[in-house]
């Protein structure tokens, strides 16, 4: 999922010939001391992909990555690169480059400087590390800054710094720890944007960690969802959005409505669940699901409809609940609506503004409302016997 | 800060400092360039004499061994503070540490000096031990010799080199350690190429620190030295007491001074062009490239 394909601007300079590495991690665990940063995880990630590690701080992303660098040992698991067991290789024997999330410039040294560091220790002769740096400050825009100390560099610069710095050794991997933290918002969406197409053009492995949820899903071929250490997820952004595996996931990525209720019958490809105060409704049945099982639904607030009249000609199964609207937040682009059901049940309800011709006039505060959804949309997220 | 108010703020300093160095310095000065007192002491008419009596062997010869001795307690001094340092600012009992660096001060100096000859004499606590524990048979002479003389300065400088590299260390951003081993550095030559150049302020004021009173030490020289270890505090001394030449105690003195200001001008320039070189190179580098 590219946000723009084919705007690398540097296409000229044939880097696409470098391949990514492929990574797979298998069973690692890291503690430090009593605390387990990281629990038994395996992960595959493909050579050349754009792969997220998603979860809240403290969910043990960071500790994977570092593992990944070489920069942290895992207490048992193993490590490998393109099939290779790197688990006991040291940081600077691995075709791997981090791009830290403080950045971690070198203060003493220029910008160009900085970018040479790697070559510089290989000794790489003096026409080569000209030509490389300058070729790795042009990918990131800088060619301007290269004589200035990275103190008078602003946030988005030294971001752009510690990118050229960690690619100019051509790795296999690039890991990047929360890279876009520092920026302020606006910023952090145009790098986010310049690291795809960045990804694009050098075509290796990106590694991201990331706790926002919003950067993993827009720039991600595919994003692991982490918590307590614990890899709970893994699929493209749009598998992990719309059939959460379990109710972390879908209360941890976008906003969930969710219902607890016991399932009262199976048909098909669907289930009934009786929730308090609202009746049956109907969710499509993912997992094996029994008649009593006491489970937790989540429905995205976009994929329910909220109308005036009682909708008609509707698919059998369509779920139609009737309610009285609580709150109306309106955001210019879509309306969030605060829909109370039942007695106990505050269902969320987003309405894209497309054309006031087509939706009419909008809800208002204590007025009746119908919401409908179809049962495909609604997902058990967690079942308990 | 408003103008004007600097030189305020800095008066009492400037008081304090033209009462009690720069005008002693001026009466050494004067007395150099005096005749000598029949039982010590000036007088006039002005003369060199205590210029030219420094242009003898023994003079030039004590002058380069306090150079020797100086630079060998500066060399010694800063390869183990260095790593002392670091350890201490890497250590999660950081209060603890500093306070065993600075624990000896409580002593007074010259009985910490007595105490290494008691360690160190012939019938000192090391001495015995090698004896008893029959790795020697005879005693050995570790007193009244150069080495002695050099571990009882590098002893006595040593919190003085540790606390500035302390301070720079502790405030030393070890992720950059992290991430020059990222890009490929071993562990030794991330610590050279980056931990380094990033405390060199402290690494300066630790070698200014240890060499300056090095340079112009006297009790230690005098107490655990021997005669292949004479300084020139020690024959200042001499000259001054026991001689009773003061024009010529007070002509060692300035060329102490000047060599000791000289030393720490060229030092600190050194110094200074290494980084503002680096610097410019850089420069130059773009320049050119820019030109191509």
């Amino acid at each position: 999922m590219h946000i723009c394909p084919g705007a690398a601007p540097h296409a000229a300079h044939g880097r696409a010939a470098v391949k990514g590495s492929a990574v797979r991690v298998d069973g690692v665990t890291r503690r430090f001391g009593a605390f387990t940063a990281v629990s038994d995880v395996s992960l595959e990630i493909r050579a050349g992909e754009f792969f997220s590690l998603l979860g809240p701080s403290g969910c043990g992303k960071t500790t994977l990555l570092r593992m990944i660098a070489g920069l942290e040992h895992p207490d048992t698991g193993r490590v490998f690169l393109d099939g290779r067991d790197v688990t006991a290789v040291p940081p600077n024997k691995r075709p791997v480059n981090t791009v830290f999330q403080s950045y971690a410039l070198f203060p003493h040294l220029t910008v160009f400087e900085n970018v040479a560091f790697s070559l510089r220790l290989r000794h790489a002769p003096e026409s080569e590390v000209r030509r490389t740096v300058e070729e790795y400050l042009g990918l990131v825009k800088l060619l301007d800054q290269a004589a200035k100390l990275p103190a008078l560099l602003s946030g988005g610069q030294k971001q752009r710094v510690a990118i050229a710095r960690a690619l100019v050794n051509q790795p296999g991997v690039l890991l990047l720890d929360e890279p876009l933290s520092a920026l302020d918002a606006k910023l952090r969406q145009h790098m986010l944007i310049e690291l795809d197409a960045i990804h694009d053009e050098v075509g290796i492995t990106f590694i991201y960690v990331t706790h926002d949820q919003e950067e993993a899903i827009s720039v991600s071929d595919r994003l692991a969802v982490m918590n307590e250490g614990v890899v709970q997820q893994v699929g493209t952004p749009s598998q992990v959005y719309e059939s959460p595996a379990n109710l972390f996931v879908a209360q941890f990525i976008g906003e969930s409505n969710l219902l607890r209720g016991r399932v009262s019958g199976v048909q098909d490809g669907f289930a009934a669940v009786d929730v308090a105060g609202l009746g049956a409704v109907t969710v499509e049945r993912d997992k094996p699901l029994a008649g009593g099982d006491r489970v937790t639904v989540t429905i995205r607030p976009e994929k329910i409809r909220i109308g005036r009249e009682r909708p008609e000609g509707l698919k059998p199964g369509c779920n139609v609940l009737q309610g009285v609207v609580d709150e109306v937040i309106y955001t210019g682009f879509q309306s969030k609506y605060f829909v109370r059901v039942g007695a106990e049940t505050l269902l969320r309800v987003f309405r894209q503004h497309v054309t006031y011709a087509a939706e009419g006039p909008a809800l208002a505060w204590r007025e009746q409302a119908f919401l409908w959804w179809d049962p495909e949309d609604g997902y058990v997220v967690e079942v308990e016997r | 800060m408003k103008r004007g108010h600097g030189a305020l703020y800095a008066g009492p300093v400037t008081v304090w400092l033209t009462v009690f160095f720069i005008a002693p310095l001026l009466v050494i000065l004067a007395y150099s360039f005096m005749t000598r007192g029949v039982h010590g002491g000036v007088r006039l008419p002005l003369a060199l004499d205590a210029y030219a009596a420094l242009a003898n062997r023994v003079f030039v010869k004590v002058t380069v061994s306090t150079l020797m001795i100086a630079l060998a307690t500066t060399g010694l001094t800063l390869a183990l503070s260095l790593p002392t340092a670091y350890f201490i600012a890497r250590s999660r009992r950081r209060e603890a540490l500093l306070l065993l660096v600075i624990i000896p001060f409580w002593t007074n100096f010259l009985i910490r000096i007595y105490a290494w000859i008691a360690i160190l004499g012939n019938n000192g606590f090391l001495n015995t031990l090698l004896l008893h524990t029959g790795i020697t048979s005879e005693h050995v002479q570790f007193l009244y010799r150069r080495s002695a003389v050099i571990l009882v300065l590098v002893y006595t400088e040593l919190p003085f080199a540790i606390l500035p590299l302390y301070a720079t260390i502790e405030k030393f951003d070890f992720t950059l350690l992290e991430a020059a081993r990222d890009l490929g550095a071993g562990k030794a030559q991330a610590h050279l190429r980056v931990l380094l150049p990033n405390i060199r302020s402290g690494i300066t004021t630790a070698v200014l620190f240890t060499f300056i009173p090095a340079f112009g030490a006297y009790a230690v020289p005098q107490l655990v030295g021997g005669t292949d270890s004479m300084m020139l505090g020690t024959i200042v001394a001499r000259e001054l007491t026991v001689t009773r030449n003061w024009p010529l105690a007070s002509s060692i003195s300035m060329v102490l001074t000047v060599l000791t200001t000289a030393g720490v001008v060229l030092f600190v320039r050194a110094n200074r062009s290494a980084t503002e070189q680096a610097r410019q190179a850089a420069m130059a580098q773009r320049a050119e490239a820019l030109g191509a």
